[in-house]
């Protein structure tokens, strides 16, 4: 099976071109080819990426070390004051909340969409599979926003859900404006992606491996977790730290779902910018300390998420 | 007579002496019939081959054996135990697959493990027989490669390695010599014939190579559309296929279709459709019918440039073709009558007729038989 992110641990050594190449005048031409090729197609990519991406995170970090700067003050960074602001309690608990949805929905996405995807993978029939995986991406096809107020309907006290359980003569439930609601509806929101990043990995599942395994001894649930787990391990991998960084970011279906006490990493550093507070320096910390935080879930990710050997 | 063969004639043949058993069994796909009532005894300790044409029906058998199918109808059984409602996982069967099914995410010496930590050996017994089966098929030094690191003879080592390590009452193979070329494929075939020797386990191996069937098995079933056509020993099955299609797809042969005309206890004489007169081994069993397939073996027929005296079954012809393949000489004759005989002769003489030149075919009558079509 091969797989795209992973890396061959066999060293693949490739001559030099300059060495095999005959006439020199030629080499000389090439060599000047294979300097500008690459950045021919590099520069449009780099130039967008340079400005709009690492120069803005650079202001961003200069941003970072001036203390309660407003607009308009003049920049003068001065050192790590916003930072050691991050680690009060009261905002220690903001990042902690943050990490928390976001785990927890990537979680409810792996559980719900693992099955999923290894069903239309697997084991629906070849030509209803795009089909199946265009039902599931539907939902995408919507404003967020919409989908977070359908979930309000759906949860309020109101809602669709208790006037169902109240016509049932069961006791309504209070499922609005907690974590449970923030998990179905980010779950909800990123479900799509985790499975469509999964599916991709259990399709190239071979089904021979599982028989091997049943062959050695392995009962269904034993090889599940020895072969099945291990090799889909980089879509699970994937598609985990693309729900994660992204519920990690997202603000809306915490604010429109969670309630009050549901304020995350995201909606602080927007109140800092835009909200009442003000306070530029602040926000840009935690804005830093947040992309450190995906930096290092991805550096994690691309060292251990994948030791698969291509075959 | 010693004590213990004596025994054994008191138990003939009995369940307990068998190790897989097939009653007949049908196998039927999407309303296709792979398998049509196969009836299967595999001996204790049997070097056994399922041999025939793509598509007739073997590598079913194998996964009804292994257990990755259940029969439409009939029973499998392995050690007088009926396994049609055992799963895979609790039969005492492994197999080696066609194109090996390593796992790639583990080590040689984690794929050879596989087995044993399912079964949750002691970690000292674990890496004792784990040892013991590199050692068996020479990868003691490849112990961490990945399956991906090795050469196709290496992967086919490790998935040996990994049946075998688990003791299992049967070790069923699926074409496992397929994917190699020919040097290696020669060399593996020596050494599983070792393996079986020395460790002394059924071995049940589909191929549809006829060579390696023939040099390898203690018996062989040669399979045709889902059906048996015939079980024997190699040479049964070389020197008195039962049917034409066993004659043809097992070496050469030339087959003619022919009537009887005579009968009587020693020998029996047919006609061909060509008018060919012959004397030839009259079948084993009963009656045939009148319609007959007559098999010649091309290394059977002799050549001569001059009528031989009191020859049986000799007939003019001419040369078509003279192949020299180093060994033999391979040479096809147009006979008067017409038809056309493939001959193989070992090359002893040096000089070589040349084509076109008028020739003698004649053959013994124990050397033609006759067969049902």
């Amino acid at each position: 099976m091969s797989t795209p992110t992973s890396h061959s641990s066999i060293p693949n050594p490739t001559p030099s071109d300059e060495s095999l190449e005959p006439n020199l005048q030629v080499g000389k031409r090439r060599s000047w080819k294979k300097l500008l090729e690459p950045l021919a197609l590099l520069a449009p990519g780099g130039i967008w990426l340079g400005l709009l991406l690492l120069l803005p995170t650079l202001l961003i970090f200069e941003l970072s070390l001036v203390p309660n700067i407003r607009p308009g003050d003049v920049v003068n960074p001065s050192g790590l004051k916003n930072y050691l602001l991050v680690f009060q309690p009261i905002y220690l608990q903001v990042v902690w909340r943050s990490v928390y949805f976001a785990f927890g929905t990537t979680l409810v996405c792996l559980l719900l969409g693992f099955p999923v995807a290894y069903w239309i993978g697997q084991m629906a029939p070849q030509r209803w599979r795009n089909l199946l995986l265009l039902g599931f991406v539907l939902p995408l096809w919507t404003s967020s926003l919409l989908r977070s107020y359908a979930w309000i309907t759906i949860l309020r006290p109101t809602g669709v859900v208790n006037t169902i359980l109240t016509s049932l003569k069961l006791p309504a439930l209070d499922l609005l404006n907690q974590s449970a609601a923030v998990f179905i509806g980010m779950g909800y929101s990123y479900l799509p992606y985790m499975v469509l990043i999964l599916y991709a990995s259990i399709e190239k599942l071979d089904k021979r491996l599982l028989e091997a395994s049943a062959d050695l001894g392995a009962y269904p649930m034993q090889s599940f977790w020895k072969v099945t787990v291990p090799q889909t391990m980089p879509g699970i991998a994937a598609g985990s730290l693309l729900v994660f960084i992204n519920t990690l970011g997202d603000f809306v279906d915490p604010e429109l779902l969670g309630g009050a006490s549901s304020m995350t990493i995201s909606r602080l550093i927007y109140n800092q910018f835009l909200g009442a507070t003000q306070n530029w320096g602040f926000g840009s910390s935690l804005s830093m300390v947040l992309i450190l935080a995906v930096s290092i879930a991805i550096a994690l990710l691309i060292k251990y998420g994948d030791r698969t050997p291509q075959r | 007579m010693s004590v213990t063969s004596l025994q054994k004639q008191s138990y003939p043949q009995t369940s307990a002496e068998l190790d897989v058993e097939l009653h007949k069994v049908f196998k039927v796909f999407n309303g296709e019939t792979a398998v049509r009532g196969v009836d299967l005894n595999i001996n204790r300790g049997e070097f056994f081959s399922i041999l025939g044409p793509s598509g007739c029906g073997k590598t079913t058998i194998l996964r009804l054996m292994a257990g990755f199918e259940s029969p439409s109808a009939g029973e499998v059984l392995i050690q007088g135990q009926s396994m049609n409602h055992v799963p895979p996982y609790k039969r005492p069967v492994n197999t080696v697959f066609q194109s090996y099914a390593l796992f790639n995410h583990l080590n040689v010496w984690e794929n050879i493990a596989f087995g044993l930590r399912i079964k949750k050996l002691l970690s000292s017994e674990l890496e004792y027989r784990v040892k013991e089966a590199l050692k068996l098929v020479k990868m003691e030094a490849y112990t961490n490669r990945f399956p991906a690191q090795l050469s196709g003879g290496q992967q086919q080592r490790v998935a040996l390695a990994r049946a075998l390590v688990n003791r299992p009452a049967v070790v069923l193979l699926d074409e496992p010599l397929g994917a190699l070329d020919l040097k290696l494929r020669k060399e593996m075939q020596v050494e599983l014939s070792n393996l079986h020797q020395n460790l002394g386990l059924t071995f049940v191996m589909v191929t549809h190579d006829q060579e390696e069937a023939l040099s390898l098995s203690d018996r062989i079933a040669v399979m045709r559309t889902g059906k048996i056509e015939q079980i024997g020993t190699p040479t049964e099955i070389y020197e008195r296929p039962r049917t034409a299609f066993v004659a043809d797809f097992i070496g050469d042969t030339n087959l003619f279709k022919a009537r009887k005309e005579s009968y009587d206890a020693s020998s029996l004489q047919i006609v061909t459709s060509t008018g060919m007169k012959m004397i030839v081994q009259p079948p084993e069993a009963g009656d045939m019918g009148q319609e007959v397939i007559v098999s010649i073996r091309p290394e059977k027929i002799q050549l001569s440039l001059y009528q031989p005296p009191m020859a049986v079954n000799c007939f003019e012809g001419r040369l078509q073709h003279v192949m020299y393949l180093g060994t033999h000489v391979h040479y096809v004759v147009e006979l008067i009558t017409g038809d056309r005989l493939t001959v193989m002769q070992p090359n002893t003489h040096g000089h070589l007729p040349d084509p076109h030149t008028p020739i003698y075919a004649h053959w013994a009558a124990t050397d033609c038989l006759a067969l049902k079509e």
